[in-house]
């Protein structure tokens, strides 16, 4: 009798080596054996020095870092293990102790492979056990993982973590084996439009497999585009020929050597060097720069190609280690907040897109995506819930439900396509899936009509979270369209403020009286301090209110608000720009607090803080209190709803 | 321990062995501990919703022990049963004389109460199987199951915010819930594959849950 759970994970497993080099009958027997295990984020797998396990690993689902401690003891993610990555095989080789800490990133599940069962295996089926040899020998996991990703994933870049530095240049250098390759006579547009649909900037003429030419963007922009040769003719016109080749052991610094002596900046790289055989693949200086590790404009790229919801993901990772090195090195949060706003805000747009290409049939009318809350706000910068709604052009009564189908289905992908990327689900359901936020730009004016005129404490809370939307893909003037409303309705309505007044007041400065921390009075979080409900919302909150009453559009980052507020008046500029400082310095203190303890840096140990942080922190609720008091003042409001 | 067997005896004189064997495993008392105590999570697939007239076709569990779960100690059995419903076929793919090597009713209880012992059971919407296994036992002449129950649809509500946006008496099933924790749904409708997704999301929801108490009884406690 099979068990068909086993059947399932000896399914998972022959997608990933060493497990597929086996055989089915072999898996499913490992299948029956293996333990699966749950790790919350931030839990412990095994640690450094700890006694060896009984079993190796495979994440099934989530993510591990593999992490060495540092000089000082700080651990340092050397690897970050992800779906298919085994780790853990040092019991396979020897009795000694575990040298890393193998931790879970986001919430996992592990399969755990009984090494009894498996070690017949890997001594008997050479395969498996070179794979392991090796994966072991390069001390962290998975020795195929570069090129075999390069093999299952289409024209894309692979970025890597972490390499040598000083060994970087004699390294093998990074080829993309899925180049774009036409014949000789094929016309000059349909290949522009091969290069632009697979985003790549060269093709490799050939014939018979073999390279006799390359054509590059500029080469189209030089011949092409001034004229010179006619966009119906053949392609063999403009291209570069011969073309340079080399064979597959080239490295870096060896291409980097060619390139700068012909001046080019393609290597084509054939079975044995030459141009007599068979194309194997491409090499660009791009490729070169790319990988040499993170860099923003890279990762903004690897967003644009990322052909899958799982690229998508390991990209997100890539994100956490920029942002972490970033705050390691101090750069200004300003700065960095922008970037990976941007980050985000691509893989946003990349995930709509592709879930419109996706659907098969085109959107019935111009619509806009907006996204709400931190990310509107540019603020968010570790992974959080995600709240978005959806607003599309007006249609007549009949098409309306139809259209609202049709941009529900579309939402519902893309949300739970975030979801899977690492942005979890709003547990208010604020989310563009829902009927409620999937609106036409008339019902939408409606509504925040609505909630303005009604503006009990619920309404209220909806205009905190809805008036910070920025549009994240679609078309401007419909959100223009809702911001020119927003302001119209507002007008005059100071009753309304006054009501956003007192909540933004509700919660106070979070200093007690003897100027001692005001933390959770009960339940989970007990005696934890709540950076985000005490510190980073007041700010928040006022900003808001204060950009509202002064009808100042189109800036919606709290700091950049109290900077705007600096400069609208004068007399309160000092005010002002301590809030902007602590806005930054909030956030920045929950960003590291968060990548710290793997999780969303909202709650807080004061025992975990040095005594400069806690002086860094009440200086910023000083501020707090400052300009709640301006608020009490200017808006009349009390603490009473 | 031949005394405490002797009383036993006394209560279930004219019940068979399995069943003693089971009822004295609740002797021993459940440990405090979440982390320390073990949770059978099952699922039936049954011929339809009817408590009376329709029969179980298989049972699926899988044990949790310290949020792991050993393969090579699930369960699964497929049922011989009379009664046969071709519209719920399309749901769980069960047809009668299939080629799975199936056992009697008696059989399949026998196996299973062997398996749960004392732990604490863990189903989807646990009334309803839980009631489909009660109805079997009595068809048998047997009393009812005396474990404890706990159930994910219950748990999962508990998680959800407290907020007046969204609907807080709402009903999740299983596959809704399984997509907001990003959790394959491949093996759906056979009893296994539903238990071991069930047994996914309840490792999930207890370190969702911890906040309402380290011990299995603040766990048993959470109601609607």
């Amino acid at each position: 009798m099979k068990n068909s759970v086993a059947v399932r994970i000896a399914d998972f497993l022959s997608h990933f080596p060493p497990f597929s080099l086996l055989d089915q009958d072999q898996l499913e027997l490992i299948a029956g054996e293996v333990k699966v295990m749950y790790f919350e984020q931030g839990k412990m797998i095994f640690a450094k020095d700890e006694k060896v396990h009984d079993y190796f690993y495979i994440v099934q689902k989530g993510a591990v870092d593999l992490q060495k401690m540092g000089e000082n003891e700080d651990p340092e993610t050397i690897d970050k293990c992800d779906e298919g990555d085994v780790f853990g095989l040092r019991p396979l080789f020897a009795k000694e102790n575990y040298q890393l800490n193998a931790i879970a990133d986001e919430e996992s599940v592990v399969y755990a492979i009984p090494l009894e069962i498996f070690k017949p295996y890997a001594i008997s089926n050479p395969n498996v056990g070179n794979f392991l040899m090796e994966s072991f020998a390069s001390n962290a996991r998975n020795p195929y993982s570069e090129e075999y990703r390069g093999k299952l994933i289409a024209d894309e870049e692979d970025i890597s973590l972490n390499k040598k530095e000083a060994l970087f240049e004699l390294q093998p250098i990074p080829i993309i084996k899925k180049m774009v390759t036409v014949a000789p006579n094929t016309c000059i547009q349909k290949a522009a439009t091969l290069m632009s649909k697979k985003r790549v900037g060269s093709v490799i003429v050939v014939e018979d497999k073999k390279p006799v030419g390359i054509v590059t963007d500029v080469d189209i922009r030089e011949l092409v585009a001034t004229g010179r040769v006619p966009i119906s003719g053949m392609i063999s016109e403009v291209m570069n020929s011969p073309v340079i080749c080399y064979s597959k052991g080239l490295t870096i610094a060896q291409a980097q050597l060619t390139m700068m002596k012909h001046n080019i900046n393609h290597i084509c790289i054939t079975k044995d060097g030459t141009p007599n055989t068979k194309v194997k693949g491409i090499v660009s200086e791009h490729d070169i720069i790319v990988s040499q590790g993170n860099n923003p404009a890279v990762l903004m790229k690897a967003i644009n190609r990322a052909g899958s919801t799982k690229k998508l993901k390991k990209i997100r990772n890539k994100i956490n280690i920029l942002l972490n090195g970033y705050l390691r090195s101090n750069i200004p949060l300003s700065h960095i907040s922008n970037i990976v706003f941007e980050l985000n805000d691509a893989t946003i747009k990349r995930t709509i897109q592709r879930c419109i290409e996706k659907i098969d049939q085109p959107t019935p009318v111009k619509f806009a995506w907006m996204s709400l809350g931190s990310q509107g706000r540019k603020e968010q910068l570790l992974n959080t819930d995600q709240d978005n709604a959806l607003v599309f052009e007006d249609v007549p009564e009949e098409k309306l439900e139809e259209t609202r189908a049709y941009f529900l289905k579309l939402a519902t992908k893309v949300t739970k396509r975030l979801n899977i990327i690492g942005y979890e689900f709003c547990p208010a359901e604020m989310m563009a899936r829902n009927p409620k936020y999937c609106l036409s730009l008339s019902e939408w004016k409606e509504q925040f009509s609505d909630w303005v005129t009604t503006s009990g404490n619920d309404e209220i809370l909806l205009c905190q979270i809805f008036f910070d939307f920025d549009i994240s893909y679609g078309d401007v003037r419909l959100t223009n369209s809702l911001s020119d409303h927003i302001f119209d309705i507002l007008k005059g309505n100071r009753n309304f403020l006054n009501r956003l007044a007192a909540q933004a007041l509700r919660n106070p400065s979070p200093l007690g009286f003897f100027r001692q921390f005001l933390v959770e009075q009960d339940g989970e979080k007990k005696d934890l301090f709540d950076i985000k409900k005490r510190g980073i919302m007041p700010l928040t909150d006022a900003a808001r209110l204060l950009i509202l009453e002064h009808r100042v559009k189109n800036i919606s980052n709290t700091s950049e608000r109290f900077e705007k507020l600096a400069q609208l008046e004068p007399n309160n500029k000092e005010i002002y720009q301590a809030c902007a400082y602590s806005s930054r310095a909030l956030i920045k203190f929950r960003t590291k607090q968060g990548l710290k303890h793997k999780d969303n840096g909202r709650f807080i140990n004061l025992e975990d803080l040095s005594k400069e942080d806690k002086i860094k922190l009440k200086r910023c609720f000083k501020t707090i209190k400052e300009i709640q008091e301006l608020i009490k003042v200017r808006f009349e409001a009390t603490y009473y709803l | 321990m031949i005394g405490k067997w002797f009383k036993k005896k006394k209560v279930h004189d004219d019940l068979p062995y399995f069943w003693q064997n089971y009822a004295s495993s609740f002797e021993e008392k459940l440990p405090e501990k979440i982390s320390e105590v073990r949770f059978v999570v099952f699922d039936t697939e049954t011929t339809g919703f009817d408590f009376e007239e329709d029969r179980i076709l298989s049972i699926g569990a899988v044990r949790i022990e310290n949020k792991s779960i050993e393969i090579s100690d699930s369960f699964e059995v497929f049922l011989d049963q009379d009664r046969f419903n071709p519209d719920t076929v399309k749901i769980h793919g069960i047809i009668q004389n299939e080629k799975f090597e199936k056992i009697s009713e008696l059989g399949a209880l026998k196996k299973f109460l062997n398996y749960i012992q004392n732990s604490v059971l863990v189903a989807h919407h646990a009334g309803f199987d839980i009631k489909m296994i009660n109805k079997a036992l009595s068809r048998n002449g047997l009393p009812k199951l005396k474990n404890k129950v706990l159930d994910t649809a219950v748990l999962y509500r508990k998680t959800r915010i407290i907020t007046n946006f969204i609907d807080r008496d709402k009903v999740y099933s299983l596959d809704e819930i399984a997509e907001a924790y990003n959790i394959d749904l491949i093996d759906r409708h056979t009893a296994s594959g539903d238990a071991y997704i069930t047994a996914l999301v309840f490792m999930k929801l207890l370190s969702r849950l911890k906040g309402h108490g380290p011990n299995l009884k603040d766990l048993l406690k959470i109601r609607k």
